[in-house]
């Protein structure tokens, strides 16, 4: 069984249809990687996975199950989680507490008003252990907003993993980061996803085809190219849509 | 640890205050201060509960003496019942069967105004408020109309054996409810409800991508925030017998948020100082002057502006110059401030009076009298002293202004060197 999986969805804001029948298969522990040209609609499938917008067609299965008519908080529940390209972080919570909420539906604290948080003594030693797994120890009381750029990046990626979900969508994790940046948020993205399906938009094709199991170009809202690596990178219409063009 | 002493002193101030204005002579406590100190304890609880909507929760919401109002009315229908023997509940424990109405009554409306956030949240929230006013007046039988409804809180059923037959009685289970009602309302902060209305406040979209549905963080954290209203307005009924409109209208909705608000609605203990002080300047100004809800509004328009964080958020600002010990560095500059202040205050209380009294004041045969000498309004001497007062006072300040934000950036950022 798979995963995730995409059944021909659409999906249209207003008369422009910016999903054009997009068919995806991602097998359980498989690192997916998707690419394209910008506005090829990378971010929108993860809206529409993720459930932020309602699909106009199609169907979108996780580990079997139908998900696309659920609002986000139930498909992030059923164990699939996603970080924002933009920055999405709690700004006026500390790094610590941002982590610290990103632990609390999956510990089953639900919206319990009557547990008091230092007292949950296996939850805060999740998330210190985790302020520890992203480097951010030293940070844990400083407010969220109040990070540098890479540090709020390794922030949304330990709050995407938090939850433990078994499938992990990220939007371009290292979008705007130095060389160094990159290498650091790519070992800690390889290290906290271990064991679980990665489906992941990356511009940086270094990174890629470093990672990846499985490559997907997707341009003007349609898949050209699905594959591994290599045979991606041999596929002539890929090269012609854009490789070529990068490269070029 | 300094937390719990602070705390500690308030209570025992709260606890003591009265006796220091005790008439020893005649035996009597003095009313005025025990019904301004009641009052404050109501308003403490209702400015706080205000606050985990406001500032913990990031809800703009118009109707919350709602709740406080329907805690009030249901007081009065629990004491009567209780008078003529048909309700054996301790006085101790009103307030929360308020609190349990107000929680009730929150659960309703929350139900319908929580699917939404920010504006159109907002709008609902108006909507209920002019709902319950309409109620109010149409369905005498609970609200009394026009009048309200009256009781008496002498039901001897006390398990202290109090019968409450004086303020100071009742003063004290308002503080007892106040610790309480505050108490809790601080440890929801610390509960992941309380904690995930903080997080939906700042970005309630991520909430939803980790596990959270924001309306129902919002719709638990309304009917509770109602719960406390409710105790609130249990305590108000105790207190003055009667109930009417004042209770539940939409002026008092508006206090609420200007309590919370010119406190400070970033830190959990700033709307305390807001209830404290709009409740003296009600009780205190408003016995000096008719204009006292234009000093409020004055007050509320230049804390928006200058000081959007509240008294609350002054104070903390504070907090790093005090910890690198440079605190005294500062009274200097302060003083200077003062002095302009003074003079642009003085300026302006005087043209507000002045006109008041051209209106109103002399209808009502009032006279304006400064130091012992009476002011004739219509005499043209003390408006120019206003005018000029307020004018030569405002732009001093404003060149004062200047040099203390120099001296203030070169103290705080010197802290961080
Ligand atoms: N909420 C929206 N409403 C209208 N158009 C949108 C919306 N979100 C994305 N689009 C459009 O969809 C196209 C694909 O955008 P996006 O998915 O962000 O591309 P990318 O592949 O660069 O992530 C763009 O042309 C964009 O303008
Ligand atoms: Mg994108």
């Amino acid at each position: 069984m798979t995963s995730l999986s995409l059944r021909d969805v659409r999906k249209s804001f207003g008369p422009t249809e910016i999903i054009r029948g997009v068919t995806l298969d991602v097998a359980p522990g498989e690192r997916h990687c998707i690419i394209g040209p910008n506005g090829a609609g990378k971010t929108t499938c993860f809206n529409l996975i993720s459930g932020r917008f309602p699909i106009t067609s199609g169907e979108i299965l996780l580990n079997g199950h139908r998900i696309d008519q659920l609002p986000p908080h139930r498909i992030n529940r059923m164990g699939l989680s996603r970080s924002f390209q933009i920055t999405s972080i709690f700004h006026r919570l500390s790094v610590f507490e941002n982590l610290r909420c990103a632990l609390l539906w999956s510990m089953g604290y639900r919206y319990s008003f009557w547990s008091p948080l230092w007292r949950q003594k296996a939850l805060n030693e999740r998330a210190d252990a985790l302020l520890e797994d992203l480097n951010l120890t030293s940070r844990r009381d400083v407010l969220a907003g109040l990070l540098s750029y890479a540090e709020q990046r390794a922030l949304e990626i330990g709050m995407t993993i938090a939850g433990g979900a078994s499938v992990i969508l990220l939007d371009e994790p290292t979008a705007g980061m130095s060389n160094t940046e990159t290498d650091y948020a790519m070992a800690l993205i390889r290290r906290v996803t271990e064991g679980k399906t990665l489906l992941m938009v990356e511009h940086d094709m270094k990174v890629v085809f470093d990672l990846a199991d499985v490559i997907t170009v997707l341009v003007y809202g349609q898949v050209i190219a699905s594959g591994p690596p290599a045979a991606v990178r041999a596929s002539r219409a890929v090269q012609e849509a854009y490789l070529g063009a990068l490269e070029g | 640890m300094r937390a719990w002493w602070l705390i500690l002193l308030v209570i025992v101030v709260a606890l003591a205050l009265p006796w220091g204005f005790y008439d020893w002579a005649h035996h009597r406590h003095a009313g005025f201060l025990i019904s301004m100190l009641s009052q404050m304890g109501m308003m403490v609880i209702l400015a706080l509960s205000y606050n985990m909507l406001l500032g913990q929760a990031g809800l703009f919401s118009l109707c919350h003496a709602t709740f406080f109002g329907i805690g009030g009315y249901a007081t009065v229908h629990f004491l009567n019942a209780a008078g003529a023997g048909e309700l054996p509940v301790p006085m101790e424990f009103m307030p929360l069967l308020a609190g349990l109405c107000g929680l009730a009554l929150a659960i309703l409306f929350g139900a319908m105004a929580t699917k939404q956030r920010t504006t159109a949240f907002a709008m609902i929230t108006l909507g209920i408020g002019e709902l319950m006013a309409t109620a109010a007046l149409m369905f005498q039988h609970f609200f009394g109309g026009e009048g309200g409804v009256t009781t008496d809180r002498m039901i001897n059923n006390s398990i202290f054996g109090l019968n409450y037959a004086h303020g100071i009685e009742v003063y004290y289970l308002i503080v007892a409810w106040t610790v309480i009602a505050t108490g809790l309302m601080y440890f929801l902060t610390l509960t992941p409800l309380g904690r995930m209305a903080n997080a939906t406040r700042d970005n309630f979209e991520r909430a939803q991508f980790i596990g959270y549905d924001p309306r129902s963080v919002r719709f638990l954290q309304f009917a509770l925030a109602g719960f406390f209203a409710g105790i609130g307005g249990g305590l108000y009924a105790i207190t003055y017998e009667i109930v009417t409109f004042d209770a539940l209208g939409a002026p008092l909705s508006a206090n609420a948020l200007l309590m919370a608000y010119i406190g400070g609605s970033g830190v959990f203990g700033g709307p305390i100082l807001g209830a404290v002080l709009i409740t003296l300047l009600q009780s205190g100004v408003s016995l000096l002057s008719n204009s006292w809800l234009v000093y409020v509004g004055v007050l509320f328009i230049g804390m928006v502006i200058f000081a959007p964080s509240g008294l609350a958020g002054i104070i903390q600002a504070h907090g790093p110059i005090q910890r690198s010990g440079r605190l005294g560095q500062l009274a200097v500059p302060y003083l200077r401030l003062l002095v302009p202040s003074m003079a642009a205050v003085f300026g302006f209380v005087g043209l507000v009076e002045l006109l008041s009294f051209l209106t109103i004041g002399e209808a009502q045969g009032k006279k304006l009298v400064l130091f012992g000498n009476p002011i004739h309004a219509a005499s043209a001497l003390p408006w120019v002293i206003s005018a000029v007062a307020l004018l030569a006072g405002g732009i001093w300040l404003r060149w004062e202004a200047t040099g203390f934000r120099r001296i203030w950036t070169s103290l705080s950022s010197g802290q961080q060197a």
